[in-house]
């Protein structure tokens, strides 16, 4: 385990140099020299919260490293001179997609069947935010293009009871439902939304929006929505219609966006996951300026944007390199994740070791509610 | 049932030669642990259908297993044996469904936290077996050679740059004939060094060297297998049809005459390998440019061939979610610059798969852009981390590499 932890550090230090040479960004030792109660009190009320996940890890290879960072001009250039990144995110748990999403969420290393649509075992962040805060359903929404992440807006722990999880939107199933009910049936490849497993639909049996609630909530005709969703090319873009679409009109709080594009990695075309890793850094800097344009969001929203976890390493003989995630390598496990908004330190690199189970609890600090279940902790460099 | 519970006609479902070496190490078996006799078993069970260099190296191993005292070989095993199983696991027919419980136990090692100490475990006791035995002589430096590009007129992607530092980077090569040099060179070897699956050929589309000694394996000669499969997945795929895990089962137990493929001897050895090719890898039955390159992996991986020849082509277009939902080409079009990016990529995977081998410190290697002026040259030969732009044809790079 030493030397695992010791490639972890490794490249968290290798993602310091890269980023420091492409943005000059600075050390977070001078992070500790801040007073973050009083950055708090300065703080405006009404905060909100938008979480970013990639389902499906980009490499170093592919971003950071010189020779990756053509791939992504948005985050080095827009997104990271605003925020501060932690380079050495560990996920220690199952490195499923549907499974660490849900660890992400509740702030618990979740080992529930990774293709199950099951709901996750631990409360999740949804559920803290509203029972805590007392907020209304509106209040936190979901947006995940696969078919297998129905269930993650709500857990199915004993002590929480129903009724506090998020509204979950699925944009790639309600543009099938669109166009099925329409009568057109070129949509089977638009569904397959899991590449780990080829040709993989899950049955959903959950509690997701259905069509014509989400055109009554999101002020958008059903043919409107199908006729928007010709015009994108490909299901993370038709999310983040929808995402902006729920920020103009229900402005919640808690805004949770799965990207799964890059996962398009399994099919082992390293020129589609490269296409995907561009798109993500374009949509991701998309998200951020919808937040800064939307008056309900400006000045007071904090946007956090992390992978899942990583891929493997094209050295792991166990592996096939970018294809897959199946070594548990340290490559595999160790991922970055930056965040920005008001009172977050701008173009500084955290390099301590942090945990993906360690997001919930500072989402907690930021928003004022006790993830009490959550093994991670606060993250003081952004609290 | 536990290991120490194993009886000798446990293993009467085993292929010929299979049983018989698993009757003959029965005592063996029944001392090693849970975590890992099954994994063993794994191997074992498909050795009548295994490459020559597979069944030296599971040989190998059953020897040095074999070879320890009862002290040793505890000491050997205790990573395995710390591992905290589930009874399910003693549950399941790990002697004739060995690949079944392999799955049930890696999700119980990933649900439990324990993959890490099991991927240690695993890494530990591989490189014991290595240090063991003496790696195989080779008659002549091993050889892989990869073309990328077919059908790519114009291209601005700067290629082999991960392989680059390794050799020497050509930009005036003559392309004429280079196809054929190629080939040839890989028939020459196979025809001085002729021994079973030692010299691959593996084509992204169809065409196939006839009537040569070379192993060939192709995307488009597999289209009927292919086809048959996907059918099967669907099936699976939909609702009522089982779901996930029954697709996992159902492709790990797909046998060649399941997809109407037949033969005997080496064909069968060859047709074996192809269905593992299509039920193990991760697109592989959609798109040309990921077959080459898992094929190649594991030619290399599985058969250590002295000899091989690869070769990108385009692979089909992904459709974007517009052209989907337009309804746009049921058969979509090839997508050459894209694969030339995939097989850029190939090329640098296959180079690395090479290096694991044994004799890696004499082994050579060569990407070229079909058809064109750019070729990368590794050999011990070569210099490193250069770029030569003196004029040369395919001819004069092999003989610079030395591989002749």
């Amino acid at each position: 385990m030493g030397s695992e932890r010791e490639v972890a550090r490794r490249v968290a230090l290798s993602r310091r140099a890269f980023l420091h040479a492409a943005t000059g960004a600075t050390g977070g030792a001078a992070l500790f020299s801040f007073a973050p109660y009083s950055r708090a009190a300065a703080l405006p009320r009404n905060r909100k919260v938008v979480v970013v996940t990639f389902g499906g890890g980009a490499r170093d290879e592919e971003t950071f490293m010189p020779e990756g960072q053509e791939n992504i001009p948005n985050l080095l250039k827009q997104l990271i001179p605003q925020s501060t990144i932690f380079t050495q995110v560990v996920n220690r748990g199952i490195l499923g997609h549907y499974v660490a999403t849900a660890s992400l969420a509740t702030g618990v290393y979740e080992t529930f069947n990774n293709f199950a649509a099951v709901a996750p075992e631990n409360p999740t962040v949804f559920e803290y935010f509203r029972r805590d805060l007392k907020r209304p359903a509106n209040d936190a929404w979901v947006v995940a293009p696969s078919n297998g992440f129905n269930r993650i807006g709500e857990s199915e722990h004993r002590g929480w009871g129903p009724g506090f999880g998020a509204g979950v939107i699925l944009p790639k199933r309600l543009l099938g439902t669109a166009l099925s009910a329409a009568g057109e049936a070129q949509y089977e490849h638009l569904l397959r939304d899991n590449y780990e497993t080829p040709l993989y639909t899950p049955q959903v049996a959950g509690s997701e929006v259905e069509l014509h609630q989400m055109a009554e909530l999101l002020k958008i005709s059903v043919s409107d929505f199908s006729e928007h969703g010709r015009n994108l090319a490909s299901p993370d873009e038709l999310s983040v219609f929808i995402a902006r679409q729920l920020m103009r009109q229900l402005s919640p709080s808690l805004l949770w966006i799965t990207l799964h594009d890059i996962d398009i990695a399994h099919s082992g075309t390293y020129s589609l996951y490269i296409e995907a890793i561009q798109r993500s850094d374009r949509l991701c800097a998309e998200i951020w300026k919808t937040i800064q344009s939307e008056p309900e969001y400006a000045g007071k929203t904090t946007l956090f944007i992390l992978p899942d976890f990583g891929r493997d390493s094209d050295t792991d003989p166990g592996g096939n390199g970018f294809q897959h995630h199946r070594t548990g390598d340290p490559l595999s496990r160790t991922t970055w994740m930056m965040a920005l908004g008001p009172g977050i330190r701008e173009n500084a690199v955290v390099d301590r070791a942090a945990e993906s189970t360690d997001l919930v609890p500072t989402i907690g600090s930021l928003l004022g509610f006790s993830p009490s279940m959550a093994q991670g902790r606060p993250l003081p460099e952004v609290l | 049932m536990l290991p120490s519970e194993l009886k000798t006609e446990r293993f009467s479902g085993y292929p010929p030669q299979a049983r018989r070496i698993a009757t003959s190490r029965i005592a063996l078996f029944q001392s090693l642990p849970l975590a890992f006799l099954p994994l063993l078993l794994r191997e074992l069970i498909a050795y009548d259908w295994k490459f020559p260099a597979e069944r030296r190296e599971l040989d190998n191993q059953l020897a040095y297993l074999g070879g320890l005292t009862p002290d040793q070989l505890a000491a050997v095993m205790a990573p395995f044996a710390k591992l905290q199983l589930s009874q399910g696991l003693e549950q399941v027919d790990w002697v004739n469904t060995p690949g079944l419980f392999s799955e049930q136990l890696t999700a119980h090692l990933w649900a439990t936290h324990q993959i890490d100490s099991f991927r240690t475990a695993a890494v530990e006791y591989v490189h014991k077996v290595n240090a063991a035995s003496s790696p195989p002589e080779l008659p002549v430096a091993r050889l892989s050679m990869v073309m990328v590009g077919a059908g790519v007129d114009r291209n601005a992607y700067p290629l082999f740059r991960k392989l680059r530092g390794q050799g020497v980077y050509f930009t005036n090569v003559n392309p004429a004939n280079g196809r054929n040099v190629l080939l040839n060179l890989a028939v020459a070897r196979a025809a001085a060094h002729p021994e079973p699956f030692a010299h691959w050929y593996i084509d992204g589309e169809r065409t196939e060297p006839s009537g040569t000694p070379l192993t060939c394996l192709s995307y488009g000669a597999l289209e009927t297998v292919r086809d048959a499969l996907v059918k099967k997945m669907r099936a699976v795929a939909q609702p009522g049809g089982g779901g996930p895990e029954v697709l996992r089962t159902m492709l790990a137990q797909m046998r060649p005459e399941d997809l109407g493929m037949d033969g005997s001897g080496e064909a069968a050895v060859l047709n074996r390998f192809q269905v593992s090719i299509l039920t193990e890898g991760s697109g592989t039955q959609l798109f040309s440019t990921t077959f080459v390159q898992w094929s190649a992996r594991e030619a290399l991986r599985r058969a250590q061939p002295l000899t091989l020849l690869a070769r990108f082509a385009p692979r089909q277009r992904e459709q974007s979610m517009k052209d989907l939902l337009a309804g746009i080409a049921r058969t979509p079009a090839p997508d050459p610059e894209g694969s030339l990016v995939d097989a850029d990529m190939g090329a640098y995977y296959t180079w690395i798969n090479q290096q694991r081998l044994a004799g890696a410190e004499h082994s050579v290697f060569l990407a070229w852009f079909e058809n064109h002026n750019e070729a990368l040259a590794i050999s011990p030969a070569l210099p490193r981390g250069k770029t030569d732009g003196t004029a040369i044809d395919l001819r004069g790079l092999v003989q610079k590499l030395g591989a002749a």
